[in-house]
């Protein structure tokens, strides 16, 4: 049961007393049979169809995420311990770790990046379907760490990341605080591709037909280009 | 470890079979290490390993920076039955970096070769497939050499975030 | 592979183990395939590219480097001390050895002399992360094999064996306990007998771990005879540690050149027979009950004294010190901004890692930074194990060899 506190004479709904007042006026309004059909029909979609609809969709995707089974370095392991005895991410229904980016909803970024790394894990987030959410776990690939030298790139810098989680290596219960930061971020119905959620329209990198007929999907390569290997 | 008399007589057994191999031998915290000139390193560590020292525990670069001839490679010898190491080091010119590979000796040193190719640039002679390693096959340079910048990025603080480029923006 | 074998596999490979595969008596195409960097079962980012013909694996090619984090390079930037930390990195689930074959390696240099009851710590702390290792290796071992439960026991065991170095560094992985001359704060009151208490538990967790897989007839079909590599190939490709004791070589730096006062303390070696993955198995898990009996020694015959070294050169003076003496302040001051001069030389120092001998190698060019330090890791060495062992074996077996081979990929790249 969640208590809220309102300050005394304040309604206790988000967004003011002015807002919710508009909507008791055009709910009366509707009950009276005033509303004509533009009206209605936008009253309708707003209050039942949409909102709702949109709200247990997120509400319903925030509480059973996949998480893809990809551990780097040191985090792993403590990643690994996360569905463990102690820690039972499986409470918050994000236990089933999938092998497979295309059943994955989650990517945790558990370690460090290296330059050779950092193609490999675009690309898996790439084949990650929308919507899709990334965690970087760790001082190493938010911000390279104590490894600021050649090898190492921080995620930030070739995939949008969601949640950053301080560290070295952080302890399982600090993911799992993450992983919760990350639930309300998805219940809070945000746009759901990564694009529109960081402003990053225009970025796609779609391969001209020009020069290479028959390819137009993003981040698809020829066989016999070899990428970071 | 072999004492320091024992290392000169390893060393004097070396030079036995060929006077030009040995150049130097140097005994420190009972570590015995023996200096090859580099063309005679092959017969110096196939006649270690008939004495003996037949495992090959570490095989590394060093970089002596600034000091002449620059690149170096250490062979870790071991004995395993009388517990036994000894060092075999070779200095080798930056413009002249090659040195025979021990693969066909060693099938184990054919990883650390291609580590020291590719951390050095160290061309090992021989080897069946001398690639990068650890770096990208198209990287460009030697990293763990030490005129090599560190690399890496600024540490973002409240003093400097508004020096950093692309930041505040 | 002739005894001992069950008749479903002899089945089996009668019929895939022909020269001529079945059929039309005509020559198969071998098909490369690429396994990895991102594949659950490869501990770790490996690739490996495999040559199959059928289901037979003829070829396999290692490709590593996807976490090269540039360790060696960053230890030549920081102070002595400050490298401690970099490299416990390299090598995720063996921490406490990485500082120790580094710290070995620079008081070799310095010619430190390390109190006993410091070095007794570490041996204890040791002991306690090879069981830690070990356990993670099991678990993720069983889980390639589908054996899921096993997994959950292990990590229980190992969430354990964190909560005793919490309590006595303030960290879980990467602690940085060991130091320069010693160990950075002495053990909180009760931590040894919870360390008595928890090898307890371990020894009876650990039959139950035998009950599980000793006598699994699925374990030992994907076990016995399989992966086999001889001692001699072994000792050629500079594998050592379990897989070498698997072989049937004794060979444990514990034993065989002890260090850190190891030679205090009573203990066996495990050796396997055949060198196949079942011979890894149980060496690894009788390792766990030797490293319990030496960490039940060490804890009852743990001496009086400093933690640490006295020679205020190398180690941070006690806090009450800094209070009242003018010198301690100093030689804080010296160490904290500019750290320890070393004097020059160049020395290799080997330990027994959970996954074979761990080599640090340091130069000294006598200024407060190293000039070089190389780790010679096991795991990056004993990968090569990889194509002797799994070539013309099924690709299902691969996995299970994978996982007995235990390369931890940190280490491998580091």
């Amino acid at each position: 049961m969640e208590i809220t506190r309102a300050k005394l004479g304040a309604p206790a709904v988000e967004g003011g007393g002015e807002e919710f007042r508009i909507q008791q006026q055009r709910a009366r309004d509707m009950l009276r049979g005033d509303l004509t059909d533009a009206e209605l029909e936008a009253y309708v979609e707003e209050r039942v169809l949409t909102t709702t609809l949109d709200k247990v969709t997120a509400w319903a995707q925030g509480n059973s995420m996949f998480p893809a089974t990809f551990g780097l370095a040191c985090c792993a392991i403590e990643m690994m311990s996360l569905p463990g005895a102690r820690l039972d991410i499986g409470r918050f229904g994000f236990e089933a770790f999938r092998a497979s980016p295309r059943q994955a909803d989650m990517l945790i970024l558990s370690g460090r990046v290296s330059i050779k790394m950092a193609p490999i894990v675009r690309r898996i987030y790439d084949q990650m379907l929308e919507p899709r959410w990334a965690i970087s776990m760790g001082a190493c690939c938010s911000s390279m760490g104590v490894f600021n030298n050649y090898a190492i790139v921080p995620a930030d810098k070739f995939m949008p990341i969601d949640v950053h989680v301080p560290g070295c290596p952080p302890r399982p219960e600090a993911l799992a605080h993450a992983i919760l930061k990350l639930r309300s971020k998805v219940q809070g119905n945000p746009p759901r591709g990564w694009r529109e959620r960081y402003e990053a329209i225009g970025t796609e990198e779609v391969v001209g037909a020009a020069d290479r007929p028959g390819v137009n999907a993003i981040n698809v390569f020829q066989s016999g280009e070899t990428q970071g290997a | 470890m072999p004492d320091a008399t024992g290392l000169e007589l390893i060393a004097q057994g070396l030079r036995d079979r060929n006077p030009d191999a040995v150049l130097d031998t140097l005994h420190f915290r009972g570590e015995a290490t023996i200096s090859v000139a580099p063309a005679h390193v092959r017969e110096v560590l196939l006649a270690l390993r008939e004495q003996g020292y037949s495992f090959l525990a570490s095989l590394h670069g060093v970089d002596y920076y600034p000091e002449e001839p620059r690149l170096s490679v250490h062979w870790q010898l071991l004995d395993m039955s009388a517990v036994d190491r000894i060092c075999v080091k070779v200095r080798l010119p930056l413009d002249d970096a090659h040195v025979d590979s021990v693969v066909d000796i060693w099938p184990g040193a054919n990883h650390p070769e291609r580590e020291v190719y590719d951390m050095f640039g160290i061309v090992f002679d021989g080897h069946p497939d001398l690639r990068r390693i650890l770096m990208p096959e198209d990287y460009e340079g030697y990293p763990q050499r030490r005129d090599f910048p560190v690399g890496g990025e600024p540490v973002i603080f409240t003093y400097n975030e508004d020096k950093i480029p692309g930041w505040t923006q | 592979m002739s005894t001992g074998i069950s008749d479903y596999r002899r089945r089996e490979e009668s019929t895939s183990y022909s020269a001529e595969p079945a059929g039309m008596g005509l020559e198969q195409e071998m098909m490369t395939v690429n396994m990895g960097p991102h594949h659950p079962s490869t501990h770790g980012v490996l690739r490996l590219i495999l040559t199959l013909e059928g289901e037979i694996v003829r070829d396999i090619k290692p490709i590593i480097g996807y976490v090269h984090t540039g360790i060696e390079k960053t230890a030549e930037q920081k102070a002595y001390w400050k490298v401690i930390p970099v490299v416990e990195r390299m090598d995720y689930l063996s921490y406490y050895f990485n500082a120790y074959a580094f710290c070995g390696a620079v008081e070799k240099l310095l010619e430190v002399d390390v109190p006993k009851r410091a070095q007794y710590l570490r041996v204890i702390h040791m002991e306690l992360n090879r069981i830690m290792s070990h356990l993670v290796w099991l678990g993720t071992s069983c889980i390639d094999l589908g054996a899921i439960g096993m997994w959950w026991y292990a990590f229980r065991e190992r969430e354990q064996v964190l909560d005793l170095f919490e309590m006595s560094s303030g960290q879980r992985m990467h602690t940085r306990y060991f130091q320069v001359g010693g160990v950075i704060e002495d053990i909180p009151t009760g931590w040894a007998e919870r360390v008595k208490r928890f090898t307890k538990t371990m020894r009876e967790r650990s039959q139950q771990y035998s009950a599980l897989l000793d006598k699994n007839e699925i374990f030992l079909q994907r076990m016995r005879h399989t992966g086999v590599v001889d001692e001699r190939t072994l000792i050629d490709l500079g594998v050592t540690g379990p897989l070498l004791r698997a072989a049937g070589n004794p060979w444990d730096l514990r034993k065989a050149d002890p260090y850190c006062s190891y030679e205090d303390f009573r203990f066996r070696i495990p050796v396997g027979t055949e060198g196949d993955n079942y011979d890894r198995y149980r060496v690894r898990h009788a390792e766990i009950l030797e490293s319990c009996e030496i960490i039940d020694q060490a804890i009852d015959g743990l001496p009086e004294g400093p933690h640490i070294t006295e020679d205020r050169k190398v180690a941070l003076p006690p806090r009450h010190e800094l209070a009242t003496s003018m010198e301690a302040l100093i030689h804080h001051f010296k160490l904290v901004t500019e750290g320890f001069r070393v004097p020059p030389g160049e020395v290799y120092n080997a330990i027994e890692s959970p996954r074979g001998e761990l080599g640090c190698f340091v130069r000294s060019d006598g200024s407060s930074k190293p000039a070089r330090v190389h780790m010679r890791d096991p795991s990056f060495v004993n990968l090569q194990a990889t194509a002797p062992a799994t070539r013309d074996t099924y690709i299902a077996d691969l996995v299970a060899t994978l996982a007995m081979l235990d390369p931890v990929l940190g280490g491998v790249d580091r």
